[in-house]
């Protein structure tokens, strides 16, 4: 087992047991550190696939700024255990487990099979490998070319939507 | 020649659509000489047809278009002008004619507007009478026997302010409609097996036909005769057909429509002579009719009412002449019947008219000295529908008896008690009607006027129909090949001829028959002269009189078997069936909806999660949906 | 790596993400589920974006194939910070008309 191995299950597995716990806490706040966990983790995948510019972002945007507003609303609300409602029945998040388990079953087994994922190797067919480690259109300098030249147009228009959800959620959350 | 035979039947259709459009502008006499005109116009057109056909047999079919062209069924609007044909074109224009002269003068007092609206119904009638019998297949046919159907209601409910009437108009046309859903299934019937209903090619291949389905055809057939021709069971219309203008009994109950039966089975003759049971039948149907109506004649004092059973029991002697086989005398007597039967009505309707529609005999008597052409020409007619030699009844009931007495002499002695009672109630009529002393008020008495030409012209021209009528068909015993009649209709009957033995009686039994009976009709008349000439009081009948006065009582049975179940029926439907059933199932509807759509809302909960819920599961469904595609698209890549 | 792997990966974390939001009743956490759902999503995108940067690099193109794949994921993240700001405008407003983040009060589109 090489290293990226090594590296790629111990991401994966902090990322599925940081996301089942972000399920479990009855605390937001637990929750919201458990997310944070998660994008760590994912980060670290973003890494491991040499998308360092994606990784830094992941983690600027999501787990720096994006969190902290989560943790300033529960603050805010002043959310806890004791406050935290609670369901009715067990059978709703049964109902719940199901649905998603299913979900997660007809997906993978649709996308498994799907001829673009499977690559001849000497008569013999294998999947196709994502890249690791190394490939270079994950530099800033390289999403930065694209970014500005082919999609510069989405990009400004991007700033409008940012504008307009600034706009949005101060005229939301202004009293009355 | 095409043209000029579409021309006939055209002509009436033209003149009821002038009248009945125009019904409200026209006067009176534009009415009456367009009405009468159009049919003294076919009248004529006939006449030259008829001598066309004399001279050079019969007029090949004439085709205008395809009426009906489905797949491998081809039903074709044609014209087929032949003896029989011929010869009831001259019955039905002719004596329609007459009847629609006739009919200007008794419908004088009618508003224009009804006025109007009579004859265009009348001109309709005789176009349809003339479909019926021009029609050169069975499906023609049919639309003449719906036509004439038609109008025979619309004229018996002519004035349709009387619900008695309206009543009579719809028992007409239920009764018709009992009969020709036997005829309808009967056409249907030759078309699934020939494919074809043109005369011509039924009756080339009616050997095709296996025994049993001939007799099914035939009965069928007979049963659209029994409705049209009034005969038992279905014969109960007719007398309260006379609840219609006078003229129109003439026409339509007395000389064309009803005998449209009789014209069907003459038609299709070959097909009855190869279909023995059912020729029984017709002639035992025949016999019974006549036997029945002439009973019920015997003791009706309505002189409409006596005219209508007499006319049902001739009717009957035709289906007995058609039973036997003598085809010649039946449509001999349809001829003949066609002329005392037409004047007997007309002269009654002469007497009405006098009597200011008072029509119970009872109340007349001594009418001979007020009305002495009507009374001549009434005399001469009940001559001839008794049977006296030598009017024109003799001739033709004595060949239809001769017939019987041929097949069987049961049904000759069963016959001649039926002439017998038609001499009687004809004379008890005449007597009570003509002789003795006037039974009415002062006031009609008063009144009592001899009717104008337009209404003796008709009487007096058929009085000589009637006396000398008889004279196409004297029969061979008085001398050899001097029946014209049958001379002239033998090709029509020339295919029956084959499956049939020709009886010839001794000579002396026949003369012995027709001396007999010609003796008991005179004692008969006699014996009514004399027992209601003077008669003025008129006691209750009892005992079987009543009975015979009630008409056995059919209408009462036919209403207690069928009208009242069926009022039952139809009561335990509206209140039982449609309450529960009908109205519990609309209701159910919307009840099932209603408590449906309560269930359905509680998916509407506005619960995001279960929204969700939804949206996750039927994200799964269309995965699965998908997947399955995309192996259906990969297999059939690899087929292909 | 196989990328059957990170399939297997981001599908289980983005069901996980749809569990967290048909059971949890907290609008907060819900919220947090959607964001867990849109980084799977994302992982997968860069994955794919390696996959077909491999792909075309072995029949010698460009070295730039696949980067669109990562662009996609920059703009997911633009889109998901400012659907965060109007979504958390809209719970702290919700908690001041009911005093609750209960999902299940938010049932008004019922009537």
């Amino acid at each position: 087992m090489s290293l990226v191995e090594i590296i790629f299950w111990f991401l994966s597995g902090l990322a599925l047991i940081s996301a089942i716990m972000v399920l479990l806490s009855k605390n937001p706040v637990h929750s919201v550190l458990w997310l944070i966990a998660v994008f760590f983790a994912i980060s670290g995948h973003y890494i491991l696939l040499n998308a360092q510019f994606l990784a830094i972002v992941n983690l600027i945007v999501y787990a720096g700024a994006i969190m902290v507003l989560f943790l300033f609303v529960i603050m805010l609300m002043n959310q806890n255990a004791e406050t935290e409602p609670r369901s009715k029945s067990t059978w709703i998040k049964l109902a719940g487990a199901i649905a998603g388990g299913c979900l997660l079953i007809v997906v993978v087994a649709a996308v498994r099979d799907s001829e673009n994922l499977i690559q001849n190797i000497g008569g013999k067919a294998y999947a196709k490998t994502a890249v690791t480690t190394h490939g270079e259109i994950g530099l800033i300098e390289n999403l930065g070319r694209v970014l500005f030249t082919q999609y510069v147009v989405p990009f400004e228009i991007s700033s409008v939507l940012f504008l307009s959800a600034m706009v949005g959620a101060v005229v939301i959350g202004k009293k009355d | 020649m095409n043209n000029l035979i579409l021309l006939v039947p055209l002509l009436p259709f033209i003149g009821f659509l002038v009248n009945g459009l125009f019904r409200k502008s026209l006067s009176k006499t534009m009415t009456g000489v367009i009405g009468s005109g159009v049919i003294l116009a076919a009248f004529a057109i006939s006449i030259y047809l008829f001598l066309q056909v004399r001279s050079g047999g019969a007029i090949p079919t004439s085709v205008y278009f395809d009426f009906i062209n489905i797949d491998k069924l081809n039903v074709q609007f044609a014209f087929q002008v032949d003896q029989l044909s011929s010869l009831f074109l001259l019955i039905i224009t002719g004596i329609g004619f007459l009847i629609h002269l006739y009919s200007t003068a008794y419908m004088h007092e009618e508003k224009p507007e009804h006025f109007a609206r009579y004859f265009a119904y009348l001109n309709l009638f005789v176009f349809s009478m003339l479909l019926l019998v021009m029609g050169a297949n069975f499906v023609i046919m049919f639309i003449g026997w719906e036509g004439v159907g038609l109008c025979s209601y619309l004229l018996i409910g002519f004035w349709f302010k009387n619900t008695n009437y309206n009543y009579a108009a719809k028992k007409a046309f239920v009764m018709n409609r009992i009969g020709d859903l036997g005829f309808l299934l009967a056409i249907f019937w030759i078309i699934a097996k020939l494919g074809t209903s043109n005369y011509a090619d039924v009756f080339a291949s009616v050997k095709s036909f296996t025994p049993a389905e001939l007799t099914g055809i035939t009965m069928l057939l007979f049963v659209g005769a029994m409705g049209k021709s009034a005969q038992i069971p279905l014969y109960t219309w007719l007398p309260d057909a006379m609840a219609g203008p006078t003229p129109v009994s003439a026409l339509i109950h007395a000389a064309t429509m009803v005998t449209a039966g009789i014209y069907m089975i003459a038609r299709s003759n070959i097909m009855y002579t190869i279909a023995p049971f059912t020729s029984h039948f017709v002639a035992i149907i025949g016999l019974a009719t006549a036997i029945f109506a002439a009973t019920i004649a015997l003791k009706q004092n309505d002189i409409k009412k006596v005219l209508a059973y007499s006319t049902v029991s001739q009717l009957g002697y035709m289906f007995l002449g058609l039973g036997v086989g003598a085809y010649t005398g039946a449509v001999f007597h349809v001829m003949t019947h066609a002329f005392f039967k037409a004047l007997l009505f007309l002269g009654a309707g002469s007497v009405i008219h006098a009597m200011h529609h008072e029509q119970d005999i009872r109340n007349m008597g001594g009418l001979k000295k007020y009305m002495p052409i009507t009374h001549i020409t009434f005399l001469l007619g009940c001559l001839a529908i008794a049977g006296v030699p030598p009017f024109s009844g003799f001739f033709s009931k004595d060949e239809i008896l001769v017939g019987a007495y041929n097949e069987n002499p049961l049904y000759y002695y069963i016959g001649l008690a039926g002439a017998l009672m038609t001499a009687f109630y004809m004379f008890r009529l005449y007597a009570l009607t003509f002789l003795g002393k006037f039974r009415g008020t002062h006031e009609q008495q008063h009144h009592l006027h001899e009717s104008p030409s337009a209404i003796t012209f008709p009487l007096i021209v058929l009085a000589i129909l009637s006396v000398f009528g008889g004279l196409l068909g004297i029969p061979a015993l008085f001398a050899e090949n001097a029946h014209s009649l049958e001379k002239w209709l033998d090709p029509i009957f020339a295919g029956s001829h084959e499956y049939t033995t020709a009886h010839h009686l001794e000579h002396s039994t026949e003369w012995m028959m027709m001396g007999v009976s010609t003796l008991l009709i005179v004692v008969i008349i006699v014996f009514a002269w004399r027992s209601f000439s003077r008669k003025e009081r008129f006691e209750e009948n009892k005992g079987f009189g009543k009975v015979l006065e009630n008409k056995w009582y059919v209408d009462e049975l036919y209403d207690n078997i069928i009208v009242k179940p069926l009022n039952g029926l139809a009561g335990f439907f509206k209140d039982v069936f449609e309450k529960n059933i009908v109205d519990g199932a609309v209701n159910g509807v919307g009840r099932l909806v209603q408590y449906s759509s309560r269930q359905v809302r509680l998916l509407q909960n506005g619960q995001v999660g279960s929204y969700i819920l939804v949206m996750v599961l039927s994200l799964i469904v269309i995965v699965l949906l998908f997947r399955e595609q995309t192996v259906i698209v990969s297999a059939l890549r690899k087929i292909f | 790596m196989p990328i059957h792997y990170y399939i297997i990966l981001a599908a289980t974390l983005f069901c996980i993400g749809v569990i967290g939001v048909l059971t949890r009743r907290n609008a907060i956490i819900v919220f947090m589920c959607v964001e867990l759902m849109l980084n799977a999503v994302n992982l997968m995108l860069v994955a794919f974006s390696k996959l077909h940067y491999g792909t075309y690099l072995k029949n010698g193109a460009m070295g730039a194939s696949g980067i669109d794949g990562q662009m996609f994921v920059f703009f997911i993240m633009v889109v998901a910070a400012a659907e965060v700001s109007v979504g958390l405008a809209i719970i702290v407003m919700m908690y001041r008309n009911v005093h609750s983040v209960d999902i299940n009060f938010l049932n008004r589109l019922k009537n």
